[in-house]
């Protein structure tokens, strides 16, 4: 296998790992309803149930935006490992 | 109700409108290709749209007058079960970041306009192709007609809907008028047109919002006296079932409903033509994903919304129709020309999501219906013709729905085609990551699955209707109340995989897959990757 000039990296990595990580946690944070169906703490008088679900969005933007860099990055690296001979 | 014709509030509404008309009709000389007549360039824009525009349209796209009336109007009626939008909107990210680029890299190595273009050439099945874009119609169609609603609700806060006992021609003319402009700058822009547009309507909806979430609950003594009022106005019994309205906090049973109301809702929004319309239009694969994660400023702008429904509990707002609760409520409290502000960015919000909503319709009528099944030789330009006219006659026919038919027909049905939709989901979804699934066997879990939702559906009663009375119901074998979609959904991939076990052992034909592998991950740049739509070569490229 030496032989092969291609060494193709394998798929499961711990970057990739962390990807997922990152897009799953928003499911199990929103979806276990039963962590954030109560009233206090307020923020502002706003009760939890519902200034939890708006940090949420940033939170899972982030997570996201995480996932997007470290994906290019995975990305990059793979192309340059394969070569620019590919192309 | 204030009586009469709110004057300033409809000046400043016509103003906007009329800008807007404008801005419509130029979008057709914006960014324009050399060959206009080809459906990427009428429908999709050219498919030339960068990050901006991108976010702005989609943005546009999904978060319609619908959404910023019927959220806050379901917070309004029941408290903390109407917020589940906001999940909702938030797994819709996570999860369309992981499959939305391989559809749009597969669609412009191919050239496919839809989802359905994607689903023939995938699994060389036009049957498969036709049970998507018919489920895509079907589900779309009340979604324009929902449209309609939303610019009623504010022309009737305004006064100019007339009375009940007013001719019904005059009571309907701002709407046509409002109607025939759209249809016409449609026609004639394509979807440069809401692009362009989307531009105003975010912007405008943006304003309103912040100034609404400060000023209101200042006028109102702090979320703290909002959110009191509101919980002993919810906790109050319902005459008519002895129940209280809702609660500021979801009880223990109705947890699993606001749960997979958010999952059902988030795996079938991206299922819905006019999302896929709007992504395609873009210029790369990287702006898809970038949009991923800016998209979510909208989920926040619709969280806060959706408190006004809270504000409108708190203020007192009674109406009849839960719909106008959120107009009422901005007529109520900002002085007249902020109303008419608001108003407009409502009524803009409107006419966005209708002109994509129609240029998807039209599309997957001409791509799956009109060229496969009528005439296979259609050139781009005679496509072109058709998708034009298959969009005013969406309109029309939604027109007609809307004013023909009770409004509860038209919520009804848009109800049916979140359950619908989502029946696409394992063709489409599954067939850009694997090719193991028969194209029989998804065939056959989509039928189960619209079969089923339909009925369970169906089965529904509420205290006000005896059918289609919710989107929940109990889920066989687990006995908890959940969304009946997400039900059909599971049951439909359960078919599906059961089926294509049996069909590979029986060897049944597997129909010829004209992608590669390769096609998944192409970006612009990459060898036979269109970026923008090169001068007049355009369509010979294949």
């Amino acid at each position: 296998m030496s032989e092969t000039p291609e060494v193709r990296p394998p798929v499961v990595t711990p970057v990739r790992v962390i990807i997922a990580l990152c897009l799953i946690a928003p499911f199990v944070a929103m979806l276990w309803v039963g962590s954030y169906a109560k009233v206090d703490p307020t923020l502002i008088g706003i009760p939890f149930f519902y200034w939890y679900q708006m940090l949420w969005v940033l939170i899972s933007a982030a997570l996201t935006m995480l996932a997007y860099k470290l994906w290019q990055r995975d990305q990059r690296a793979r192309k340059a490992a394969s070569g620019g001979a590919a192309r | 109700m204030k009586d009469g014709v709110n004057g300033v509030a409809l000046g400043v509404f016509i103003f906007f409108f009329l800008a807007v008309t404008v801005l419509g009709f130029l979008a057709a000389r914006w960014r324009r290709a050399e060959n206009e007549h080809s459906l990427d360039e009428w429908g999709l824009g050219g498919r030339s749209f960068g990050t901006w525009i991108t976010w702005f349209l989609l943005g546009g796209d999904l978060y319609t007058a619908y959404t910023f009336v019927a959220v806050p109007a379901a917070v309004y009626a029941a408290g903390a079960s109407g917020f589940f939008a906001v999940p909702y909107t938030i797994l819709m990210y996570p999860l369309i970041f992981t499959f939305l680029p391989r559809l749009w890299s597969v669609s412009h190595r191919h050239g496919y306009v839809t989802t359905s273009d994607f689903v023939r050439g995938r699994f060389g099945s036009k049957g498969l192709s036709l049970a998507v874009a018919v489920t895509g119609i079907l589900a779309t169609m009340p979604y324009i007609a929902l449209q309609l609603v939303g610019i009623q609700a504010v022309l009737d806060v305004m006064g100019v809907g007339g009375g009940e006992d007013t001719n019904w021609f005059v009571k309907d003319l701002p709407l046509l008028i409002a109607f025939g402009v759209l249809a016409a700058y449609t026609y004639s822009s394509g979807l440069r047109a809401p692009a362009l547009i989307a531009f105003v309507k975010d912007t405008l909806i943006y304003i309103v919002i912040a100034v609404a979430i400060i000023y209101i609950p200042i006028k109102l003594g702090g979320f703290d006296d909002v959110f009191a009022k509101a919980g002993e106005a919810l906790g109050q019994a319902n005459p008519a079932t002895g129940k209280p309205r809702g609660a500021v906090t979801p009880p223990e049973a109705g947890q699993w409903t606001y749960a997979t109301l958010a999952l059902g809702s988030a795996l079938a929004l991206f299922m819905y033509p006019h999302s896929i319309t709007a992504t395609l239009s873009s210029r790369s694969r990287e702006v898809i994903r970038r949009n991923t994660t800016i998209l979510p400023l909208y989920s926040l702008m619709l969280g806060l919304l959706a408190l006004l429904g809270f504000m409108a509990i708190a203020a007192g707002v009674k109406v009849s129709n839960g719909q106008l609760a959120i107009p009422q409520l901005f007529e109520d409290m900002f002085p007249d020309w902020f109303t008419g502000v608001a108003f407009a960015a409502i009524g803009i919000g409107a006419l966005v999501p209708a002109a994509i909503m129609s240029i998807a319709a039209a599309n997957l009528f001409t791509r799956n219906i009109y060229k496969d099944f009528i005439k296979p030789d259609a050139t781009p330009a005679e496509e072109t013709k058709v998708s034009k006219l298959v969009s005013l006659l969406v309109k029309v026919g939604a027109l007609v729905f809307v004013l023909t038919m009770d409004k509860t027909v038209a919520i009804n049905f848009q109800l049916l085609g979140g359950i619908w939709i989502m029946q696409t989901f394992p063709s489409l979804v599954g067939g850009l990551f694997t090719r193991w699934f028969h194209r029989w066997a998804l065939l056959a879990g989509w039928a189960v699955g619209m079969v089923y939702g339909t009925a369970a559906a169906y089965g529904v009663a509420s205290p006000t209707q005896k059918h289609f009375g919710g989107s929940s119901k109990e889920i066989p074998g687990i006995g908890e109340i959940g969304y009946i979609g997400l039900t059909a959904f599971v049951l439909n991939v359960l078919v599906t995989v059961v089926l294509t076990v049996v069909l590979k052992a029986v060897k049944a034909p597997e129909g010829i897959d004209e992608t590669k592998p390769g096609d998944y991950t192409a970006d612009s740049g990459d060898p036979d990757v269109q970026v923008e739509l090169p001068p007049a070569t355009a369509g010979s490229a294949h």
